[in-house]
């Protein structure tokens, strides 16, 4: 186990800049995940920490050692692809001792381990089957067996998730967050699904375009976004965004009404009013936002109602059922305390 | 009839004829007559008679037809060899990234499109006694005071012939292991690279072991081309010197046809198919799916 330090990391593709200088540092034994849209550049950082992408400035170091010339098979981590990478002509038995082989342990201590990795992820029946013959949260876990025998400093996963579908995903994410609590090694987890993200990091590095957007533990993402980009990117649905103007405590948006704000921003400065979906309440159109149902989707726990205020959609999450239709006008009532400001040019959020 | 042609086997058989038309006429009936041909003592100009093995029984205790036997093995197994381990390496090297991808694989497969009999001439003069080039350079560079008597010394022939066959060869091996290397997924090295593989345990352990399959069937139809090569020897030596480098093909075609003893060469020929029934024999078993292979789908 090692901690992990990236100090202003840069990569070309060609002409491309796709790592901006990214500066992260991951404690030992933490699960941090890196999100962000495609294209953001996470998946390269990873590889760039795997070793199998040459890093173009700054360093990356592993434990206390700089890592930025040392080729991937010493750098002592164990990775899980996306497609999962399995050997498809040898056995579930050969793929997890592949590497164990190779650094020339003993045989009875390879049996040892596999063994022992095997039971830990319920492979015992499935060590003599060939990858063809493995289900998809099969092979995954095989990916993850072939990492966990190597017992290495650290972890790194690509996407491992993305290829199963929606109900296996929810219960490997559990396995993969419970497997990490009892080995407490390193990881480094890539994906693109902000609730992947939440569910399983200690920390998120949110990213775009090569950049890093914001760093911290989930909640802390969640409940305090340092721009619009985090804002809208965390959170299933996405924060709505209203354009507006700071008046006194308050903010009076496009559409003609005001709305109360967390915070007094500065008289005639241009804003923009985050309230996420669960912090909107129904009521009557004179007291609230004035708007206009537009869709009610309930989902059972809760109920998803798609408003139009002025030109633009307003979604709300409520616990109760609603009794709204299409068509009603009713007025949405925003917990100003838990609404947030930011700077209509920088998108940067503003604080008290 | 109209039920009869809804009918799918009716249909089926309908649709096959032709094809099966043509296989007929041109070849099971032309192989069909060469292998009777060869239990009769035909000769060009005479309507021969059914001679049983006789043919057989003389070509065993014929000297030439023994050593042409052991020409077409020797021939066979060291071409094959060499096209198999060039054709390999050029197809990893062209597998990697190259400057000039496309055209470098263009030019690789030239000596595959140029017609045998042209490149044979070419070869001809490349090995000629007086002009050969190889010869005049190595001079030139002062490593040799004499010209190499390339076809006219029997082993030295032997493989010259050989050495021919592998540049002509090569192509097709080179370009079809390349398809099959293009199908090993990039990530299997990358994970191989993580487990702490060298580049030569990626290459042993992942790369040969996942190309396999198509390396079987390559070599089958390399091998089947190589035993029974005519042209290319036909055009350098004609067989020579002193039946040297004299194949099987070769020396049907000269008793059959040049010889006129056609029942004596159709013998010759027909000799040939027990040892290429042999190689598909061993590459239908060694081609069968290996269990990896064996498909399973997501369950």
């Amino acid at each position: 186990m090692a901690a992990v330090v990236i100090a202003s990391v840069q990569k070309h593709f060609g002409s491309t800049h796709v790592i901006r200088g990214v500066d992260v540092s991951i404690a030992d034994g933490e699960f941090c995940v890196l999100v962000g849209p495609s294209g953001c550049g996470k998946s390269t950082l990873l590889r760039m920490i795997a070793g199998l992408e040459e890093i173009g400035g700054g360093e990356i170091r592993i434990g206390d050692r700089v890592v930025n010339r040392v080729p991937p098979k010493e750098r002592d981590v164990a990775m899980v692809f996306q497609n999962y990478a399995l050997y498809p002509h040898m056995t579930v038995r050969d793929n997890m001792s592949f590497a164990l082989m190779l650094a020339k342990t003993p045989k009875d201590e390879i049996a040892r381990k596999v063994d022992r990795a095997a039971e830990i992820l319920g492979l015992g029946v499935l060590l003599d089957r060939y990858p063809r013959q493995l289900s998809g949260g099969q092979r995954q876990r095989v990916a993850m067996g072939r990492a966990i025998v190597r017992d290495p400093q650290v972890f790194l996963f690509d996407e491992p998730l993305s290829n199963l579908d929606a109900k296996l995903r929810v219960a490997m994410r559990t396995e993969i967050r419970e497997l990490h609590q009892r080995l407490k090694t390193t990881s480094i987890y890539v994906t693109h699904d902000q609730i992947e993200a939440m569910t399983m990091a200690d920390k998120i590095v949110v990213m775009r375009d090569g950049i890093v957007e914001q760093i911290g533990a989930p909640l802390e993402l969640y409940d305090h976004p340092a721009n619009t980009f985090v804002a809208g990117f965390i959170g299933s649905p996405a924060m709505n965004m209203l354009a507006g103007v700071a008046r006194g405590p308050s903010v009076s948006l496009a559409s003609g009404t005001s709305v109360p704000a967390p915070l007094a921003a500065g008289d005639g400065r241009e804003v923009l009013y985050g309230i996420r979906p669960e912090h909107l309440a129904l009521g009557d159109p004179a007291i609230g936002l004035p708007a206009e149902v537009v869709v009610v989707e309930p989902t059972g726990a809760d109920t998803q109602v798609v408003c139009r205020v002025g030109t633009q959609d307003v979604i709300a999450m409520l616990r109760d059922r609603v009794a709204c239709r299409p068509g009603d006008r009713v007025g949405l009532m925003p917990d100003a305390s838990r609404a947030h400001l930011f700077d209509a040019g920088s998108g940067a959020r503003l604080a008290a | 009839m109209h039920r009869l042609l809804d009918n799918r086997n009716v249909l089926g058989v309908l649709f096959l004829l032709p094809a099966g038309l043509l296989l007929v006429l041109f070849l099971t009936y032309p192989l069909g007559l060469g292998t009777w041909l060869g239990f009769t003592d035909v000769k060009i100009g005479r309507a021969g008679e059914f001679v049983g093995f006789e043919n057989f029984r003389y070509l065993a205790g014929d000297a030439v037809a023994q050593l042409s036997l052991f020409n077409t093995f020797f021939y066979t197994v060291v071409a094959s060899v060499h096209k198999f381990a060039l054709g390999l390496w050029l197809a990893v090297l062209l597998n990697e990234h190259l400057p000039f991808k496309a055209f470098l694989r263009a030019i690789v497969l030239l000596p595959f499109i140029v017609p045998t009999a042209l490149s044979a001439i070419a070869f001809w003069w490349i090995y000629d006694a007086q002009f050969s080039v190889i010869s005049w350079t190595l001079q030139r560079m002062g490593l040799i005071d004499t010209y190499i008597d390339f076809l006219g010394d029997p082993w030295m022939a032997r493989f010259s012939t050989i050495a021919a066959n592998v540049w002509r060869g090569v192509p097709f091996i080179a370009i079809c292991l390349l398809a099959g290397l293009q199908t090993i997924s990039p990530s299997l090295y990358e994970a191989a690279a993580l487990d702490g593989a060298s580049g030569w345990q990626r290459f042993r352990h992942v790369t040969l072991p996942l190309l396999t399959p198509i390396i079987a069937v390559v070599m089958t139809f390399s091998v089947l081309f190589t035993f029974t090569d005519f042209q290319l020897i036909w055009a350098l030596t004609r067989g020579g010197p002193v039946n040297a480098t004299h194949l099987m093909a070769t020396l049907s075609f000269q008793r059959a046809i040049s010889g006129g003893a056609l029942g004596e060469g159709a013998a010759l020929a027909t000799a040939m198919v027990p040892f290429l029934m042999a190689a598909i024999l061993f590459s239908y078993f060694g081609l069968q799916r290996r269990a990896w292979q064996q498909g399973g789908s997501d369950r």
